[in-house]
């Protein structure tokens, strides 16, 4: 039957090519969305979670009447991107999951101030000194361990213990991504180079390495691993959902001024090449106003609220009861940190 | 004169089948392009620190021992399976026909949450290895069975009646034949672990293209990340040179007087409990474990959510964007197909070849010299699927070429000059010879095409246009929080789309054998 078959190929090929024009010519019509930039709309880059940027996004159009065009991501990912794009950015706002995305895009002089009403809503530990952009959520440093392993009776009182030769084999991470770099930054921030150092080659022998904070939670609960380094909230939501992945841990936060104490702040920015920056002044205003930061306490992301004095969500512990160390924002970004991760193999 | 008019042809069909390649060409020197200047940019110095170091060794060694065990596997798998379905007495033969390609419908990463989901033992090097063969053995499969059911049984009578044993004459006479489906196959196979991301993230085996990953998700410094791409680009080169040499000039079309007899099937006898058992395993291993998966999270995941709209949107589009890139990536690589199967030169070889850099670099570099391009000199393209398709193109562009190249292999040159003595013009016989002859070559490098765009992560979540949501991309957002079962409909209407590209694969070439 080969007649039957090519025709039936060459049937396929004539779709596929009518498709092509068709979506060719929608192109066309679709593109004024991204090209011209209309009053009543902004463009945000989204590297935080997107269901609660949804929901933050959603309140600020029902409140504004301006339209939020979302684009997702992951932190370092879109910051390099945005570093591509430069000047001609289609971006008004950046928001990010840690701050070293919102430094590397601050060190490219891609940011604008963020204006005096932003700047007031933010306490200033949460902010860079020069106010090119702000943070509106955080998230703590916690361990995470498995409640019928031996870390259970003996856990780490710094988080600098963890590179010590009794933890070899018993602990998890996720180094790569930009949650860890975060921490270390902060070890790096408060002991100086050569104890960080000294403490990333440790973990390097110590650690299991996993992609992403949720794994290595899932990893100890699992009891692949006694314990492991990750963000309070990967736990919390967890345990408000099914508990299926943390049934059998419980979370140990690390002792006052400690590195391991450190909490890492999600930041908002203005993109200086946005066409429609007073729109892009009102999002992060939201965001870090009091509308916005409610929207952020009574969602399930159950990350902490950081400005306008609003509490966080009734099943966190108050972030002031953790004890964070005082770390300058923009101290967290230094080259720096990366050649030491390197240095030490975990890069 | 048929010899002058011959050569007279070549000459001026060279140089149009040259321009006519040349687009397929040029885009893929875009994110080439874009990493050897890098490379110069971070200078040798920088350079050597940054390969200089233990890790860049770890990363080396995985890498390498992954490719090639991966592609020894799928080869080895590829081959049996094809065989075992193609030329034995094998029970339910037609329905592991299908079976055996349906992998290809389950994303490689959807099979690797799957595995990881059931235990932790698939971590590191074996279980590396157990899942990409798993995901990727269909690549060789395909086009070996393929080619097993188009050759000519006459041939292995002649060795059977000369004296040769069964094993010998698999060895001396089929798998020669097959040499030209078996390396592009495996050839496939290699290119896309240089490249792969996604199955491996899971998996606690770091391999070059995790820890290029690693840079940017960590480093302020892309261009270092970019100049670690330099590697793959190498390492690349190494494959398609051993691929050019093991393939070597053989002309494998038959012409002959007669129609071609249907080869008659091995009789397994005792051996068909355990060939039966290996078949049915594979296929277990490689769609009952992802699936299984699949559907515990649908049934137990505790945030399960069908949201409708969303799901109908989301898989809209990905259809609609699989399909676009599939019949562009079909379109530009005819021409190189052509001027490689039927115009051999050097500069046509080496045009063809430099269309394979682009798909074993990883996505996230062939995104970013996307971006870098046309945010300075093609602005209004930015952002646009104008823009997201050519990067399909440059990543899939191989897997159109491969499968044409491999059905103009098998379809005799002396049929277009047959043709042209009958007084055909160059049109009419691409039309009416050349291109039916292609067909099922070019439906099945349309379908691989296809499959690969649907599962596309970090291309797509760089360059479509912005509030362009694929079924990757929301899968993506929600595993990044374990929560497998929201994201487990997205996962299934993947699999979903991709089953009927999958069957038209698995018929394709079917009728050489009717």
């Amino acid at each position: 039957m080969p007649r039957l078959s090519r025709t039936t190929c060459l049937a396929a090929a004539t779709v596929a090519a009518a498709l092509t024009v068709a979506a060719c010519g929608s192109d066309d019509g679709g593109s004024s969305g991204t090209g011209s930039p209309s009053a009543q709309s902004v463009t945000l880059y989204n590297a935080q979670h997107e269901d609660l940027l949804k929901e933050m996004t959603d309140a600020f159009t029902k409140e504004t009447g301006i339209k939020v065009n979302m684009r997702n991501g992951d932190d370092l990912e879109m910051a390099n991107q945005l570093v591509q794009e430069g000047d001609r950015s289609p971006a008004d706002v950046f928001v990010t999951e840690n701050s070293p995305a919102m430094t590397l895009v601050d060190n490219a002089k891609l940011f604008t101030p963020v204006s005096p009403t932003t700047v007031g809503q933010v306490p200033a530990r949460y902010r860079p000194a020069d106010n090119e952009w702000v943070g509106f959520a955080a998230r703590q440093t916690v361990f995470v361990y498995n409640t019928g392993k031996p870390a259970a009776k003996g856990l780490p009182t710094s988080i600098m213990d963890l590179a010590d030769p009794r933890w070899k084999g018993r602990f998890g991470y996720s180094p790569t991504g930009a949650d860890f770099q975060a921490i270390v930054s902060a070890v790096l921030a408060l002991k100086g180079p050569a104890a960080t150092k000294a403490w990333l080659t440790g973990l390097k022998r110590n650690a299991v390495a996993y992609q992403g904070n949720s794994k290595v939670m899932s990893a100890v609960n699992k009891g692949d691993i006694e314990g492991g380094v990750i963000y309070h909230y990967s736990w919390f939501q967890d345990q408000a959902e099914s508990g299926a992945d943390s049934k059998n841990t419980k979370l140990h936060f690390f002792g006052a001024g400690d590195p391991g104490a450190f909490t890492s702040v999600s930041g908002a920015g203005v993109l200086k090449s946005s066409k429609r920056a007073e729109a892009a002044q009102r999002l992060v205003a939201f965001l870090t106003g009091k509308r916005g930061q409610q929207v952020l306490a009574d969602s399930t992301a159950l990350e902490y609220t950081i400005a306008s004095g609003v509490p966080a969500n009734d099943a966190l512990p108050p972030l002031a009861t953790l004890k964070a160390p005082v770390v300058d924002p923009d101290e967290l970004n230094n080259r720096q940190v990366v050649t030491l991760m390197q240095d030490a193999g975990i890069l | 004169m048929p010899r002058a008019g011959r050569r007279l042809r070549a000459a001026r069909g060279g140089a149009g089948g040259i321009a006519l390649a040349l687009p397929a060409v040029l885009l893929t020197l875009i994110p080439l392009g874009f990493v050897l200047q890098f490379t110069v940019d971070v200078g040798p110095a920088e350079l050597y620190r940054l390969l200089d170091r233990p890790r860049t060794g770890e990363l080396l060694s995985n890498t390498i021992r992954l490719t090639a065990s991966a592609m020894a596997a799928s080869a080895v798998i590829g081959v049996g399976a094809a065989w075992a379905v193609e030329r034995t007495s094998l029970p339910g033969r037609r329905t592991f026909t299908v079976l055996l390609a349906a992998p290809l419908a389950v994303p490689a990463f959807v099979n690797s949450y799957g595995w990881s989901s059931l235990t932790s033992s698939v971590e590191g090097f074996g279980g590396a290895l157990l899942i990409v063969t798993l995901s990727y053995y269909p690549l060789v499969y395909l086009p070996v069975a393929a080619a097993l059911r188009g050759l000519d049984p006459a041939l292995e009578d002649s060795a059977r009646a000369l004296g040769l044993g069964p094993m010998a004459t698999f060895r001396r006479v089929v798998l020669p034949q097959l040499r030209p489906a078996l390396l592009g196959g495996s050839l496939l196979v290699g290119l896309h672990l240089l490249a792969e991301f996604g199955a491996l993230a899971n998996l606690r085996f770091p391999t070059f293209t995790t820890a290029i990953y690693d840079q940017y998700q960590s480093t302020f410094n892309g261009p270092q990340a970019s100049a670690l791409a330099s590697v793959l680009v190498l390492g690349c080169l190494v494959l398609l040179m051993a691929d050019l040499r093991l393939r070597g000039p053989r002309q494998l079309a038959r012409v002959g007087s007669g129609a071609q007899r249907t080869a008659s099937p091995v009789r397994l006898g005792a051996t068909t409990l355990p060939v039966l058992a290996a078949v049915t395993g594979l296929v277990v291993l490689a769609l009952g474990v992802p699936l299984g998966s699949l559907t515990r999270w649908l049934i137990a995941g505790s945030s399960t959510a069908f949201p409708l709209g969303d799901l109908v949107s989301t898989a809209g589009t990905s259809l609609l964007l699989a399909a676009l890139a599939a019949a562009v990536t079909s379109l530009l690589a005819l021409p190189v197909a052509w001027l490689v199967g039927r115009r051999r030169s050097i500069l046509g070889t080496v045009l063809e070849r430099a269309t394979y850099i682009g798909s074993a670099l990883p996505g996230i570099v062939v995104a970013l010299a996307l971006i870098a391009i046309t945010v300075r000199h093609a602005r209004p393209l930015y952002q646009t699927t104008t823009m997201l398709v050519t990067a399909y193109v440059i990543l899939y562009v191989p897997r159109a070429l491969i499968s044409q190249r491999a059905a103009l292999a098998q379809a005799p040159p002396l049929l277009d000059d047959v043709a042209a003595s009958l007084g055909a013009g160059p049109l009419t016989r691409l039309r009416r010879v050349t291109l039916p002859l292609m067909a099922p070559g070019v439906g099945a490098g349309a379908a691989l095409v296809f499959l690969a765009v649907v599962t596309e992560l970090t291309s797509t979540l760089l360059l479509a246009p912005t509030g362009t949501r694929t079924l990757a991309t929301a899968f993506w957002s929600q595993t990044g929080d374990l929560n497998y079962g929201a994201a487990a409909p997205y996962a299934a209407l993947m699999v979903l789309l991709s089953l009927p590209a999958t069957l038209l694969l698995t018929g394709v070439g079917r009728h050489r054998a009717r």
